[in-house]
């Protein structure tokens, strides 16, 4: 929103050539490992690595330098970052005038930083944050990568702008191996969020308030659409005035990936009609009225887009098992007995549409795609080559725009009724609410319990061993699990991932999420500590 | 025994692999020399990507709720009683009652058409998915 798209500046492949990766909030050796690679490639080729993260991840016992920040402090540190680049007048002054808005306000709030104030409010000390600064700052070609550990918080929104700002203050966007990279956590993140599957936009990311873009679209579909933006995952699954009657779920486990569980399966099973499609009996189609068995990515054909905005092309390698039907399949039948025939032959008519409707997919007709390997967006057309990094010569907005950011608490702070700070993530066996990996003998055999990461002085304080089991509260409910003793965590931070439908930590979780982007604050989150017999 | 390029269907690197199918099952996954991500490299998830595909669990029937408990039923009668259902609640109770979640692991044309489906045949822009979880 700051530089106008939100999908990854590079390439992946551009990673290994940086001269600085700064990575926050991501655990990448174990979430992107294709993106923990070229950062190691990097890191060979002589570049320096800095790792933002609470946590000492496999990334951040190899980082040059690791801020191991309290949950939740990102803008206060990266404010000190950019006071301390003002300071030794490391601006990116030409880069600032010709390309941004909004400098002087930005600038502004940057003199009232006190650099050692907001080293003790995130718990490093301020000669780390300066020297990370100047590391940043120096190199020609710095990169971000940052993924759910910086947007999972109440301040999400400002804690990206926040970074948008560190690299624009530096001039390091808009070049090849320089920019800012949000990691995308499932094959099609980025291609749902294209595909306009969001309450106030339209395929491309265009406003369903704007008239104009209503228009166009009403045109190629036919009928009126609606234009007031519709509810997001949260305000459907937390409902406040049961306002939600039905619901149609493709491919999705609210009822283990959604924060404070209790009431979203209350709110699914109090619905008047619930109908799921997914491969699996998931712990969501278990309190539906109709399930739908769909297929898996082996068996339909079609496009997913990648994190570096790579759009590539399925290809049916087996049948569908059983009697399984593609969710195009299923829509389209939907569809039709609703009075709305879409007869499409094949996913590539379906693209056909989408190429005539959508600019930033303009070219991605699947012949194209398999005569090469994909095509990045924007793509305007059959001609357009693919781009391989964004926001060359001008952002997607026009100029960048600095927005200064003030520190914000989070929700729920540690005391004496709930004295330790849950965070939540993922670990490198499993996948999301875990209905694949789980199903995996390998995942499992590697990876078969749901363990929680507590520090030594934290296992010792609660007499504790390895392996046994505990059991965490929270204000909101309650959850089980096997302690495993190690140093990745701080004293007073306990690590609990949420793949295991045995141990569903997001009855623990807090709800409230970003104004802006509606990320639940998953990354903190005050719990208390119980020993419990096997 | 024939080897059919596709995506990973894990993380967001977007890996191209070979899914390894003899005799219409899949029995193997491997990493392309080529593709331009994952250039002879796999994570564990991409070299196992496949073992979920021929699970014993795996959804064989429609279901739907019949006193209280999902039963098997045919295609049309789950699509029957969606259709039905689903207008009579717009109906009722218009169609912003009606919520939508489209997918991060479907295809770029599924999640096309449900979008397409809630905008311009229920009348709602009640329509997301898990991006922020």
């Amino acid at each position: 929103m700051t530089f106008g798209s939100g999908a990854m500046t590079n390439s992946i492949a551009e990673i290994e050539h940086a001269q600085v990766v700064l990575v926050s909030g991501s655990n990448t050796t174990e979430t992107h490992p294709q993106i923990a690679r070229r950062i190691y490639d990097a890191v060979d080729n002589g570049a320096k690595l800095i790792v933002i993260d609470p946590r000492r991840t496999q990334i951040a016992r190899h980082a040059h330098l690791h801020l191991q920040i309290r949950p939740g402090t990102d803008i206060p540190l990266l404010n000190a970052m950019m006071r301390s680049i003002l300071d030794e007048n490391l601006v990116d002054d030409l880069f600032i005038e010709m390309r941004t808005e909004n400098y002087f306000a930005m600038r502004d709030k940057l003199y009232q930083v006190d650099i050692s104030q907001a080293a003790t409010i995130c718990g490093v000390d301020a000669d780390s944050i300066r020297l990370a600064a100047r590391m940043y700052a120096r190199a020609q070609r710095s990169v971000i990568c940052y993924c759910l550990g910086v947007t999972q918080h109440v301040c999400g929104t400002d804690n990206v702008r926040s970074y948008a700002n560190l690299a624009m203050l530096t001039g390091h966007v808009e070049q090849e191996f320089t920019g800012v990279d949000p990691l995308r956590g499932q094959n099609n993140v980025q291609g749902a969020c294209d595909m306009g599957a969001l309450p106030a936009v339209l395929p491309g990311y265009m406003p369903v308030a704007d008239e104009t873009a209503r228009t166009k679209f009403q045109r190629a579909w036919g009928g009126k659409l609606p234009e007031k933006p519709g509810m997001t995952v949260l305000e459907m699954t937390h409902p406040a005035d049961g306002k939600v009657k039905a619901m149609y779920i493709m491919g999705e486990n609210p009822a283990v990936s959604d924060p404070d569980l209790s009431r979203v399966r209350h709110s699914l099973d109090h619905l008047e009609f619930l109908a799921v499609a997914d491969i699996f009996l998931t712990d969501t189609a278990r309190l539906a009225d109709v399930v739908f068995p769909a297929v898996t990515f082996a068996e339909k054909t079609g496009t997913i887009t990648s994190s570096e905005r790579r759009v590539q092309l399925l290809h049916k390698a087996i049948e569908p098992v059983a009697s399984a039907w593609p969710d195009d399949r299923i829509i389209m039948e939907l569809s039709r007995r609703l009075g709305y025939p879409m007869d499409y032959e094949s996913p590539a008519e379906i693209m056909e549409e989408i190429c005539m409707l959508t600019p930033i997919y303009g070219g991605m007709y699947h012949d194209r795609l398999d005569a090469e390997w994909g095509v990045q967006w924007p793509c305007a057309g059959r001609e357009h080559g693919s781009t391989q990094f964004l926001h060359k010569f001008s952002f997607a907005r026009g100029r960048g725009w600095f927005e200064p950011a003030e520190h914000q608490a989070p929700v729920e702070s540690a005391d004496a009724d709930f004295p330790y700070i849950l965070v939540t993530g993922r670990v490198y066996h499993h996948f999301h609410t875990g209905t694949m990996t789980r199903r995996s003998q390998l995942h499992n055999r590697e990876y078969s319990q749901s363990l929680i990461e507590i520090h030594p002085e934290d296992a010792e304080k609660l007499s504790v061993a390895e392996g046994e089991h505990v059991r965490l509260t929270s204000r909101r409910g309650d959850c089980a699990f096997i302690v495993t003793i190690t140093d990745r965590v701080s004293p007073g931070h306990v690590f609990a991932n949420f793949h295991f439908t045995e141990a569903p930590v997001n009855f623990l979780t807090v709800k409230q999420s970003d104004p802006v982007a509606k990320c639940p604050e998953y990354k903190v989150c005050a719990v208390r500590i119980e020993k419990v017999a096997a | 025994m024939r080897d059919v390029m596709t995506i990973c269907c894990y993380c967001g690197c977007g890996c191209g692999l070979y899914l390894r199918v003899v005799n219409g099952r899949v029995v193997g996954s491997a990493p392309s020399r080529n593709h331009p991500v994952s250039k002879n490299n796999l994570c564990v998830k991409g070299w196992h990507a496949h073992e979920h595909i021929h699970s014993p669990q795996r959804l064989t029937s429609p279901l739907v709720r019949k006193d209280g408990r999902l039963v098997p039923a045919s295609w049309d009668e789950a699509l029957d009683r969606t259709a039905t259902a689903l207008k009579r609640i717009k109906d009722r109770y218009g169609p912003d009652a009606i919520g939508l979640l489209a997918s991060a692991k479907c295809t770029n044309e599924e999640n096309y058409l449900l979008q397409k489906f809630a905008r311009a045949v229920i009348g709602t822009n009640n329509i997301d998915h898990c991006a922020r979880l």
